[in-house]
């Protein structure tokens, strides 16, 4: 076991998402403390991607036929494979959408712990300790890995972009593409309907989440809305159960969004929805939930009823308008 | 098409979190445990995919507090059997329920396993993902539609969503496992009447699980042990404000009114 750190690459449409530099930067100060590289395995990409990828100290690509999309399947099988050709200490992956394929499928093949949903990734002694964001944000869940080799899938946002980004030429190597064995096959990638209302481009956002309680009751946030020359927006549960169109969802699988004033109503402020809205200029948040893990991102906070506190507002801001 | 829907429950969020006098596991005392919501969603999928393209349901649970409420809530609305694995309490982790998932799977028939794309409690990975490695069937995760191949085809074709709103279609060779994100439709209700009517005449099949001694995974459970377990402090980053007047003075003071 080298006392290396692979971060696992993630591209959609040619281009490395984020995640893969946020990975970077945790992952090079991780490996200093470990006394080893980092890597990263680069399963599908291209040359341009190598090239981003110059805070790393060695790429380990696979190519191959149906690599360049992603498959959970042959992704799967590429990882693993390169996994064995680095002998890493410990493996970061992205708690994404392909990381959750690949994280979990990783650890249990190589049959080494996996800790997900990770915010913070240190050197205890010999051992590697990580600490989780779970129970909806409500708890963070320090783990200790060991002193053996480790998979964690990190939230997305819990390191800087930057402390990953640098242009460079690291060195590359290749693994050979395990044999495709054909159990799941890519067909294409739809684009969201465009269309409704643009909430990144809006300077103010109310949010509404679960706490809104009917469908009858997001007039209230609308009224809201409209007197602040905004948008109503969502979260996860709302967009699921039909009540608000996906172009309005924020979070990991929705937009992300950085207004002037977000509004989070009755949000309760999951680690997914804080993906998507933890950059913009003021947070404030109404939950009548005290513990509301929302209330760990706002900027100010109400612990009221949210339709008391749309209703006077929007009479406030009536009032002040004349 | 034989498909399975793997349950779970964690405990509510929507109550008060306490951690234990360790600092290290939840304070059972209060702990108010429910259904694992994405799990609801695989199980409203696999109703819509029986309704549409035939086939029989079943859903498999650990035995738990409340969980008969839960299987009979489940055959309530149009699952064909449950089973409750008892005698694996003590399993650990989604490593360790997934092991016991495992072999109890190896002896059902199955095609499509369905379950939440992730629960609240995932310290060591997902659950899906670990039963499919175990059982070396393909897997999916964050899928939000699924639609049967022509039967004889052995396949389905998924929605996979990533950021942004973008989505990937993938074709899936049976048997598989989906971690499923959002079912076409929210979760269908059960009315209490039902769920009672149903209590007095099915039974939920129950299976002995061989709890920690199954499984090839890491030690049957997570293998790592919990340092610490934390609240975040509340409101921390927040400053408080006392009503709408206060708020007022914020938004006016930030230049949004």
């Amino acid at each position: 076991m080298a006392n290396d750190v692979l971060v696992v690459a993630e591209h959609l449409k040619g281009e490395l998402g984020e995640i893969t530099f946020e990975l970077l930067g945790i992952g090079k100060t991780l490996a200093a403390a470990l006394g080893g590289q980092c890597v990263v395995a680069l399963i599908g990409g291209n040359d341009g991607m190598v090239t981003a990828l110059g805070a790393a100290e060695r790429v380990v690509r696979v190519d191959g036929e149906g690599l360049s999309d992603f498959d959970p399947d042959s992704h799967g099988d590429a990882l693993l494979a390169v996994y064995e050709a680095v002998d890493p200490r410990v493996v970061l992956v992205g708690y994404t959408s392909m990381g959750m394929d690949l994280a979990s499928n990783l650890a249990t093949r190589a049959g080494v712990p996996h800790a997900a949903s990770c915010i913070a990734l240190v050197e205890a002694g010999e051992n590697i300790h990580a600490t989780a964001q779970l129970y909806g944000g409500k708890l963070n869940v320090t783990s200790d890995l060991g002193g053996g080799r480790c998979v964690a899938s990190v939230l997305a946002g819990s390191g800087a972009v930057e402390a990953g980004k640098a242009e460079g030429a690291p060195a590359t190597e290749s693994v050979a593409a395990p044999a495709g064995r054909g159990r799941v096959r890519f067909k294409r990638l739809i684009e969201p309907e465009a269309g409704d209302v643009d909430i990144t481009a809006k300077e103010v956002l109310v949010a509404i989440g679960r706490g809104i309680g009917s469908k009858d009751d997001i007039e209230v946030a609308e009224e809201l809305a409209e007197e602040l020359d905004g948008a109503v927006a969502g979260s996860r549960p709302l967009i699921d159960s039909g009540w608000l169109p996906k172009t309005r969802q924020v979070g990991k699988s929705g937009l992300k969004v950085s207004p002037k004033l977000y509004l989070a109503l009755g949000v309760s402020g999951a680690p997914e929805h804080i993906e998507g809205m933890k950059s913009s200029a003021t947070i404030v948040a109404v939950n009548t939930d005290k513990q509301a893990p929302i209330f760990n991102y706002a900027h100010y906070g109400l612990v009221e009823d949210l339709f008391d506190v749309c209703e006077e507002l929007t009479e406030a801001i009536q009032e002040k308008k004349g | 098409m034989k498909i399975v829907v793997l349950m779970k429950r964690v405990p509510d969020l929507v109550e008060d979190l306490e951690v234990d006098g360790s600092g290290k596991a939840l304070a059972t005392e209060h702990l108010k445990l429910t259904v694992n919501e994405f799990d609801d969603h695989a199980l409203e999928e696999g109703l819509l995919l029986k309704e549409t393209s035939g086939g029989e349901l079943t859903v498999v649970a650990l035995d738990a507090a409340d969980v008969d409420k839960m299987l009979f809530t489940a055959l309530a609305k149009g699952a064909d059997r449950v089973l409750k694995i008892t005698g694996a309490a003590n399993v650990e982790g989604n490593t360790g329920l997934a092991a016991v998932f495992e072999e109890v799977l190896s002896a059902q028939e199955h095609d499509l396993i369905l379950t939440g794309v992730q629960a609240a409690d995932d310290r060591d990975g997902q659950l899906g993902p670990i039963v499919a490695a175990l059982l070396d069937v393909p897997c999916v995760e964050v899928v939000t539609q699924v639609e049967v191949g022509e039967p004889g085809e052995g396949m389905v074709t998924v929605h996979k969503e990533y950021s942004g709103g973008v989505v990937a279609e993938l074709e899936i060779s049976l048997p598989a496992v989906l971690g499923i994100q959002a079912a076409r439709q929210s979760p269908r209700y059960a009315p209490v009447s039902k769920v009672r009517q149903i209590q007095q005449s099915a039974t939920i099949e129950t299976l002995a699980g061989a709890g920690e001694s199954s499984g090839a995974a890491a030690g049957g459970g997570s293998g790592f042990s919990v340092v610490e377990m934390t609240a975040p402090e509340t409101g921390a980053g927040a400053q408080m404000l006392a009503g709408v007047d206060e708020l007022m003075a914020v938004l006016e003071a930030k230049g949004v009114v």
